[in-house]
């Protein structure tokens, strides 16, 4: 089990903008009526990103009187689900996988790479408070390891070199571009490809 | 290898785009009328003549799993869940699906939503695909453009609507009924089984849940015939799968081979073969982490397949095949793989909270060398006792991989590990204890 603990400094209040407000609503309707609770996820993500990507108590009271839910549920939700940040991380917020096929191709080098350039320790905010980085479990790009996930894009088939560029651009604040950094196409055995050759051909 | 005209997934690598056009032209949505016009029975006849078992990691019969749900729909509607949270470490082809091909997905919903009679559809989708699930909200937008789905869904009189909802982070919601709990907006914890899904699943209604591969290839077999997909690979493992080789080999990739492809093919052909050649072969992880490994002898003959896999007491799983080569410590390997577990578990059962955790403690100090002779033993009790201890199958899948290191390379982990034990004379202690609660000075 992991441990998440909420952040010292709380604001006091919360409140959806118009935008995070339609788009709650949206979600809301997806679901049979009297079910809103079901929404209690999406609707911590919608926080979450109007919130500078950190979601404070404030808004998990909020998200429960919007819900017509006790709040203790939405806090259980939070705290359960790793991909809830309850303090702040920064604009970009970057995940190394290190599950063992990440490991096994050298997704140590990719952590030594964050160390050196956003923080000593993990889930510790930059120097200008900017980013931070963290290991995370199995992201789901394995043929593509190894790999880490930077906000909502992948960022594949890194190594260190690579790595670091990487996390200048985003300390400059400037977006890299997601996807291979070996130049394959998408999950293809790169230059060794034997199947569906006339559709690559065509 | 598998004849191009065969494989199902034809976008697998992108090359023609993941549109509806596009998707239109290489066979999806042609004619799904006239499949569900055939009725109920017919599909899943032909499911279950085609042999489909489940991609998501179990093999259940796909057919058999959709006669399941109630044959009348009551004063409780039916729900369709696709479990697309793709969590087991090795495993990436949901990914690959959902944003190249989400067409075959959404026409299999369909056809799928009907069998079982179901008028809405989830679709759970990991929180980290978001880009993925962007893609697959694309395609669902296009596909209600076009009245493929929404009220009378391309035109066969049935209404469905789909919806994606997105996980956010907990492998334990792969588990089926942990998917339902998180769908109804709770933490992810698995719930008791029977009553099964199909009767009692989401808001207590009947739900059918299957994984986003399981679901995609639907559409095709039922083009192509339940007899053509029985006629590729073998009695019971049947039909085509999308395989992830990734690990110590010199072209990673997913490719979609026939069931029963032997594993040394796989790797050799598809994969560029091993980093080191195939004597730097270590052991292979043939379906996703919570599999026990293979090592080496075996894999020279192995096949992939459901049954070849359970022979070796291994398994298929989600076909996630992870290649370790003889530069790695496999004692590390796995003490990662006990790290994921560790992390992972709900915290539901005692035997998986605690003995997830303390597996893996003492992998790490095995891999060090730093644990003693008797611990081997005491690894091995601690996985007995969580396998089969628990109220869902991730029990096992954090005792099955170590349990697979004890059995292949207990040899390695005794070499290393080799000082006696603090406590020496037999304290007649009553059960499994922690070395370090022990009195040292006995």
């Amino acid at each position: 089990m992991s441990l998440k603990r909420p952040a010292k400094d709380q604001p006091d209040h919360f409140e959806f903008s118009s935008t995070s407000l339609e788009a709650a609503n949206n979600i809301i309707s997806n679901y049979p009526e009297g079910k809103q609770q079901s929404a209690v996820m999406a609707l911590l993500y919608i926080a979450q990103k109007q919130n500078n990507n950190w979601i404070p108590l404030a808004a998990m009271k909020y998200i429960a009187k919007f819900l017509n839910m006790p709040y203790i549920q939405v806090y259980e939700v939070a705290t359960f689900y790793s991909m809830y940040n309850l303090s702040p991380v920064g604009k970009y917020l970057v995940q190394v996988c290190t599950t063992t096929p990440c490991m096994i191709r050298g997704a140590n080098k990719l952590v030594e790479a964050c160390k050196e350039k956003i923080s000593k320790n993990e889930s510790e905010l930059s120097s200008d408070k900017s980013c931070s980085w963290k290991e995370v479990e199995c992201l789901g790009a394995c043929v593509n390891s190894p790999m880490m996930q930077i906000n909502d894009n992948y960022y594949e088939d890194l190594d260190k070199n690579k790595t670091l560029k990487i996390l200048d651009k985003i300390l400059k604040g400037e977006t890299p571009k997601s996807g291979s950094y070996r130049g394959r196409i998408n999950n293809e055995p790169e230059n060794n490809r034997k199947t569906l050759m006339d559709l690559k051909n065509a | 290898m598998l004849k191009d005209n065969d494989r199902i997934f034809q976008n697998l690598y992108n090359d023609l785009g993941s549109d509806v056009i596009s998707s239109q032209k290489r066979g999806d949505w042609v004619n799904t009328k006239e499949i569900i016009n055939k009725g109920r029975d017919w599909i899943i006849n032909e499911i279950k003549e085609s042999q489909l078992r489940g991609r998501g990691g179990a093999g259940f019969p796909t057919g058999l799993k959709w006669s399941f749900a109630p044959k009348e729909v009551g004063s409780r509607p039916h729900y369709l869940v696709i479990n697309g949270d793709e969590s087991e470490p090795g495993t990436c082809k949901d990914r690959d699906i959902l944003r190249f091909e989400p067409h075959k997905l959404i026409e299999g919903c369909l056809i799928t939503s009907y069998a079982v009679q179901a008028h809405v559809c989830y679709i759970y989708i990991r929180g980290e695909y978001f880009v993925e699930g962007q893609k697959l909200q694309t395609a669902i937008n296009e596909a209600y453009e076009k009245n493929l789905i929404g009220k009378n869904a391309a035109g066969s009189g049935w209404d469905l609507d789909v919806y994606i909802h997105y996980g956010a982070g907990a492998y334990i919601c792969g588990e089926e009924t942990a998917l339902l709990e998180s769908i109804e907006g709770k933490k992810g914890q698995p719930r008791l089984k029977p009553p099964f899904p199909a009767l009692i699943g989401l808001y207590g209604c009947p739900t059918i849940i299957n994984n986003v591969e399981t679901i995609a290839v639907v559409p095709t077999i039922l083009r192509k015939g339940g007899k053509w997909f029985a006629s590729l690979g073998r009695e019971k493992n049947t039909g085509t799968k999308i395989f992830c080789i990734s690990g110590n080999v010199n072209n990673p990739c997913n490719v979609e081979e026939e069931m029963s492809i032997p594993l040394k093919e796989l790797i050799e052909v598809h994969a560029g073969g091993v980093i080191g050649g195939w004597d730097n072969l270590q052991a292979v992880i043939p379906g996703g982490s919570s599999m026990p490994l293979i090592p080496k002898e075996k894999c020279e003959t192995l096949t992939m397949d459901f049954d070849s896999l359970i022979a070796e007491k291994s398994g298929l799983g989600t076909a996630g095949v992870v290649v370790i080569n003889k530069d790695q410590d496999i004692i590390k390997c796995m003490a990662r793989i006990a790290k994921f577990y560790k992390h992972e578990s709900c915290g539901q059962c005692t035997p998986c909270r605690e003995g997830s955790g303390w597996m893996w403690r003492m992998l790490e100090r095995m891999a060090k060398g730093e644990a003693s002779k008797d611990e081997v033993d005491m690894l091995e009790d601690v996985t007995k006792q969580i396998e089969g201890h628990t109220i869902c199958a991730f029990g096992e899948g954090s005792a099955w991989p170590v349990q697979g290191l004890l059995r292949h390379f207990k040899n390695e982990i005794k070499k290393r590990n080799k000082f006696d034990p603090i406590v020496k004379e037999n304290k007649n202690i009553p059960y499994l204890v922690d070395q370090h609660l022990l009195d040292k000075n006995a």
